[in-house]
């Protein structure tokens, strides 16, 4: 008996795609200290496809669980696929999250959107998918 | 391996405790209320419980009254005192900002009655000025609701002083013993307590089943209406296995406190000397003034339940006061009491010891713990900017 499914649980041991980029193509921080949870995504972008993604995260075992298993989700993906990634979507590849740990998954999605949004500010050239 | 270091959230039951419910749960099953011999037989071994629970802590057995733990304890003792203030027009009640919510859960209740109350705050050590009880004090005072001992950070308040100024203003003195009762040397009468709530499964007795102290003349209301048991003021059969295991509990606790209580301060002691060495990591709490099993820390720069599930792998049974692991989104309320900014207090981590805990299972708590810490920060955004000067250490 767990508190979370054996994906998040998994996804929680194993963190993938930990770490940093130092030459990013887009950083995106969320969350604060307040609520518990803060996320921070690097992205490396070629030819408008995510070609390597690392995270940090400080928080709870769901946010953990979260950031790993969205940077596995948008890792190889085009742009457009990786902006269109829901909370949701990651609850659901993880097997499911408690109703009350929800918020914590909240955090991956908007932290890859923050990430590409840097990626946009810094490419005036190239324009974000709706 | 499992190394339980959860001894506030609930204790294992003792050998002596189990074999004396066993024949209340296989042969004398009769009804205490009955009048044939054998439903007597189960009356009177819960009025022997009565008088040992009672011996345990100078009180008299027609003060007790059993409930179905602290938390009914705690609502009846606060809702008794609102009764007689009410009907003395004396609609103020003074507690602390560090209390248990089934204490600040009936408090608010009252709030919303009408009553006022103020939550004392406590020093940065978690422990309530004498002064600041006295200074509280009101002509509409009714009651003074303060804990014995704190369930989180394990800080031992100074009970004797507040009851004996409650007692020189004839303002009743509740206290919430329930993590002190079996494990530190109470005295009713000489610690000047009117009423006093505690549990059996916080000193190795069954869960669900408590007890409420309340002074002699002290007029009770119910919680709990129906039959006339404990002398009407709680209904409902006795659950005798639970009360009979309760006072076996307590009487073995309290037989031996003084040596467990030594033994215990000094793991926990080697266990503060440990995490210490910990960077950016501080004690919550005053470091004497503390329950002899209770170690409570913050840890920058990460987060607890992600603490708490690894340990967990490692075979450790801790607890933790962040949000996270609380449902809520904000960290303990008893550790931002104390000075906590959430910050550093979502990285709390609680390890209470038990009674037959060993050197060993201390030097490897200290371990894992420096382990699993280390791994956190090594990927924690927030350690990141901090070790980059972006931010400042708080710990
Ligand atoms: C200080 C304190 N008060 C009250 C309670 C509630 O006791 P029970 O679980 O028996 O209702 C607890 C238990 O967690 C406690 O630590
Ligand atoms: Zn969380």
């Amino acid at each position: 008996m767990s508190l979370y499914s054996e994906k998040v649980m998994d996804h929680f041991r194993n963190p993938r795609n930990v770490g940093v980029i130092e030459d990013a193509d887009g950083v995106g921080e969320v969350g604060n200290a307040k609520c518990g949870d803060i996320m921070k995504i690097y992205l490396k972008i070629e030819d408008d496809v995510i070609t390597d993604v690392k995270f940090e995260t400080f928080g709870c075992g769901s946010a953990i669980a979260s950031s790993s298993m969205a940077t596995e989700l948008i890792k190889g993906k085009p742009v457009a696929e990786a902006m269109a990634l829901t909370n949701k979507a990651v609850a659901e590849a993880l097997d499911g999250l408690p109703a009350y740990k929800m918020h914590c998954s909240v955090l991956a999605e908007e932290a890859i959107k923050k990430a590409l949004e840097d990626y946009y500010a810094k490419h005036p050239d190239k324009h974000m998918p709706e | 391996m499992r190394i339980y270091a959860d001894n506030a959230a609930t204790t294992r039951m003792s050998r002596t405790a189990i074999d004396a419910m066993m024949p209340f749960i296989e042969e004398y099953y009769g009804n205490p209320s009955s009048l044939y011999a054998f439903g007597q037989q189960a009356r009177e071994a819960v009025e022997e419980a009565r008088a040992t629970v009672a011996g345990c802590i100078g009180a008299d057995p027609r003060e007790i009254i059993f409930t179905s733990g602290g938390s009914e304890a705690d609502n009846q003792a606060i809702l008794s005192a609102a009764a007689i203030g009410r009907k003395a027009g004396k609609l103020h009640i003074i507690s602390d900002q560090i209390e248990h919510h089934a204490v600040l859960h009936t408090l608010k209740k009252l709030e919303k009655e009408g009553f006022s109350v103020t939550y004392l705050p406590v020093g940065t050590d978690g422990i309530v000025r004498v002064e600041d009880v006295e200074a509280a004090i009101t002509e509409n005072t009714c009651l003074v609701t303060i804990m014995y001992a704190n369930n989180e950070i394990g800080t031992i308040q100074p009970i004797r002083e507040i009851g004996e100024i409650c007692r020189k203003k004839n303002i009743l003195f509740h206290t919430d013993a329930v993590q002190a009762v079996g494990h530190l040397p109470i005295d009713v009468n000489a610690e000047s307590i009117d009423m006093l709530s505690a549990s059996a499964h916080k000193f190795h007795g069954p869960k669900g089943v408590g007890f409420l102290y309340a002074k002699k003349g002290l007029k009770l209301v119910n919680l709990i209406e129906g039959g006339a048991q404990e002398r009407g003021k709680r209904a409902g059969t006795e659950n005798v296995p639970g009360i009979v295991a309760m006072a076996a509990a307590l009487k073995e606790s309290v037989g031996h406190m003084e040596e467990t209580a030594k033994a215990v301060a000094a793991l926990r002691d080697r266990l503060i000397a440990g995490l210490s060495e910990i960077p950016h990591s501080a004690l919550n709490g005053d470091a004497v003034k503390r329950l002899p099993s209770n170690v409570s820390f913050c840890f920058e720069g990460i987060e607890g339940e992600s603490l708490l599930l690894l340990l967990d792998d490692k075979g450790i049974c801790a607890s933790s006061g962040s949000a996270c692991t609380s449902g809520s989104l904000d960290p303990s309320h008893v550790l931002l009491a104390i000075g906590r900014v959430h910050d550093v207090a979502h990285g709390s981590l609680r390890l209470t010891l038990g009674d037959g805990a060993t050197e060993e299972e201390a030097d490897y708590i200290i371990r894992s713990v420096k382990e699993v810490v280390d791994y956190l920060r090594g990927f924690s955004p927030v350690w990141r900017d901090l070790c980059n000067g972006k931010g400042t250490f708080i710990l």
